[in-house]
């Protein structure tokens, strides 16, 4: 596979993708984790995955849409997406998790209807929700390497605050950080990771991989730091392993990697198992 | 001593409503420089909410709060103030940092954005650490520390940032009662020794009151506010007609019987 990874373009394209995604994936998995909104990485895919439909059906409904990435539109859909969950989590001020399924249906209600006025789709469609080896352009590559520097250069430079605002919302507004601020460009920072992963892994699976290496990592994690560490390692060996076996067996990459994240997890819990339950000298 | 210093805390005529419910009516309140003031007071007398006020989590509706001599909207200074809220009792103990990462989490503001931690700033977190004797846990995960250890993480948090003032708001629930003592002693420590400001929010007046300087009895006003020598000479029948509203507001809780209950 080594040999065939320097010969095509589209092997390159999808390897050096997944080694990206592997990182800023988990990177922003932590703070989602820990700030217990899982789930809105999975309603942020589904309105993406009504971006990529519109965006498909405009390709075959209008000539001047041809050959327009899918993604842009899956990214302005995210985006958008994450302002209106934004806006709903202040309207429900104590249901904050309704913004949720309100942002989930209505992102999969969208991509229905897109993908029905298209008389359906092709096997794009299908990488889409499964992710591809195959999908990954050039174009894809790049827009996600600017992705990925804008994203970690945020993260360094905020990292103090987000890890304020993840501990401790209260505390971090009582000292006079900035809260709804940083919070706006974390969730534009989610959606922008959503979209730029789906290629890979797919849209019905990219919350995996911001949250099963994260929730393997804080089983055997020492402080935050190494949390963010651990689930950018974990997050890595799925990716790699997955494209790996995806590649030879013919799978769907999206399913393979999330197997291998969840066989992490579960050898986490297991060690940990292993260790408490040994007598503990103190 | 014509020129006093101006009051850390300076509040006046502060009202407060959620909705239709007066929270505060009328509120005045100063605090020095050095004072140690607990601020005692049923549950719902609208402690915490003067709290938040001060600390800007809620925004002022009537009357003025001044800090160190800066009107609210003007001051800029966050840093000056420390916060050790209630909520440290029940955060989320599962999160995966360390006590180091937490009581650095402390110098956020003072370091200001885009920065990091110099060796200087470490050593101080460490300093902060060992002022609250947890030196030996500092990398341990916060969460596998007992109720009183992790409160203390929350004052070196609230300390780390070097504060004039430092706030308290029921500090001791969910530490444990031997641990209460040494608790207080500790903040007793801060207030003479560095000569923080402590303002403290708590139902606990008996344990505290041989340690403070002042006491401010509140419910929804404030009954009583002044040294605490003058408050432990307060008539056994004036603080239990102060109680006794408690219990009548609390088992009456539409806001209209309210108003009988604070005429007592």
């Amino acid at each position: 596979m080594i040999a065939a990874i320097f010969e095509y373009e589209f092997l390159q394209n999808a390897f050096l993708t997944g080694m990206i995604i592997g990182v800023i994936a988990p990177l922003l998995g932590v703070y989602i984790v820990v700030r217990r909104l899982s789930l809105i990485a999975d309603a942020l895919s589904h309105v993406t995955l009504a971006g990529i439909a519109a965006s498909l059906l405009l390709e075959k409904k209008l000539t001047g849409f041809i050959g327009v990435n899918p993604v842009y539109m899956g990214m302005a859909f995210s985006v958008t997406g994450s302002i209106f969950i934004e806006k709903l989590r202040s309207v429900y001020k104590h249901y904050q998790e309704l913004a949720i399924p309100i942002i989930l249906s209505g992102g999969t209600g969208l991509s229905v209807i897109f993908i029905s006025l298209a008389d359906g789709f092709n096997s794009d469609l299908f990488g889409y929700l499964f992710g591809s080896v195959s999908a990954v352009s050039r174009e894809d590559l790049w827009l996600i390497i600017i992705i990925s520097v804008i994203i970690i250069a945020i993260i360094v430079s905020l990292y103090k605050e987000l890890f304020l605002l993840s501990f401790d919302e209260e505390h971090a507004q009582a000292s006079g950080i900035p809260v709804k601020i940083v919070h706006f460009i974390f969730i534009v920072m989610v959606a922008l990771v959503i979209a730029s992963s789906m290629r890979i892994v797919g849209i019905l699976l990219v919350s995996a991989l911001m949250t099963l290496p994260v929730a393997a990592s804080m089983r055997i994690a020492k402080g935050f730091k190494q949390t963010i560490l651990l689930s950018v390692i974990f997050g890595e060996v799925s990716v790699l392993g997955g494209l790996f076996l995806a590649f030879y067996l013919d799978l769907a990459p999206g399913g393979t990697i999330v197997i291998i994240a969840v066989l992490i997890l579960l050898v986490t819990i297991l060690l940990k198992k292993v260790k408490t339950s040994r007598p503990a000298k103190v | 001593m014509e020129t006093r210093q101006e009051p850390v805390i300076k509040i006046e005529d502060v009202s407060f409503r959620y909705e239709k419910n007066n929270v505060l009516e009328q509120v005045n309140l100063t605090v020095n420089e050095g004072d140690f003031l607990a601020i005692v007071g049923p549950n719902g007398s609208g402690k915490s909410t003067l709290l938040k006020l001060i600390l800007n989590l809620l925004k002022l509706q009537n009357g003025k709060i001044t800090l160190f001599g800066e009107e609210m909207n003007q001051f800029k200074d966050r840093q000056k103030i420390g916060f050790v809220s209630q909520k440290a009792n029940s955060f989320n103990t599962g999160f995966p940092a360390t006590v180091f990462e937490v009581v650095a989490s402390g110098l956020t503001k003072k370091l200001g954005l885009f920065k990091w931690m110099k060796k200087e700033d470490k050593r101080h977190v460490i300093d902060a650490i060992d002022a609250v004797g947890l030196r030996e846990y500092e990398m341990s995960n916060v969460g596998e520390l007992s109720g009183g250890q992790q409160q203390r993480v929350f004052i070196a948090r609230a300390l780390v940032s070097e504060p004039k003032l430092l706030i308290l708001d029921e500090p001791t629930v969910g530490v444990d009662a031997q641990h209460v003592q040494s608790f207080y002693h500790m903040l007793e420590d801060l207030n003479k020794n560095r000569g923080i400001t402590l303002l403290l929010v708590t139902h606990d007046i008996g344990t505290i009151s041989d340690r403070v300087t002042h006491v401010a009895c509140m419910n929804k006003t404030l009954h009583f506010h002044g040294k605490t020598e003058e408050f432990e000479r307060l008539d056994k029948a004036e603080m239990s007609t102060f109680y006794g509203h408690d219990v009548h507001i609390l088992s009456h809780d539409h806001h209209h019987h309210h108003h009988e209950g604070v005429r007592g």
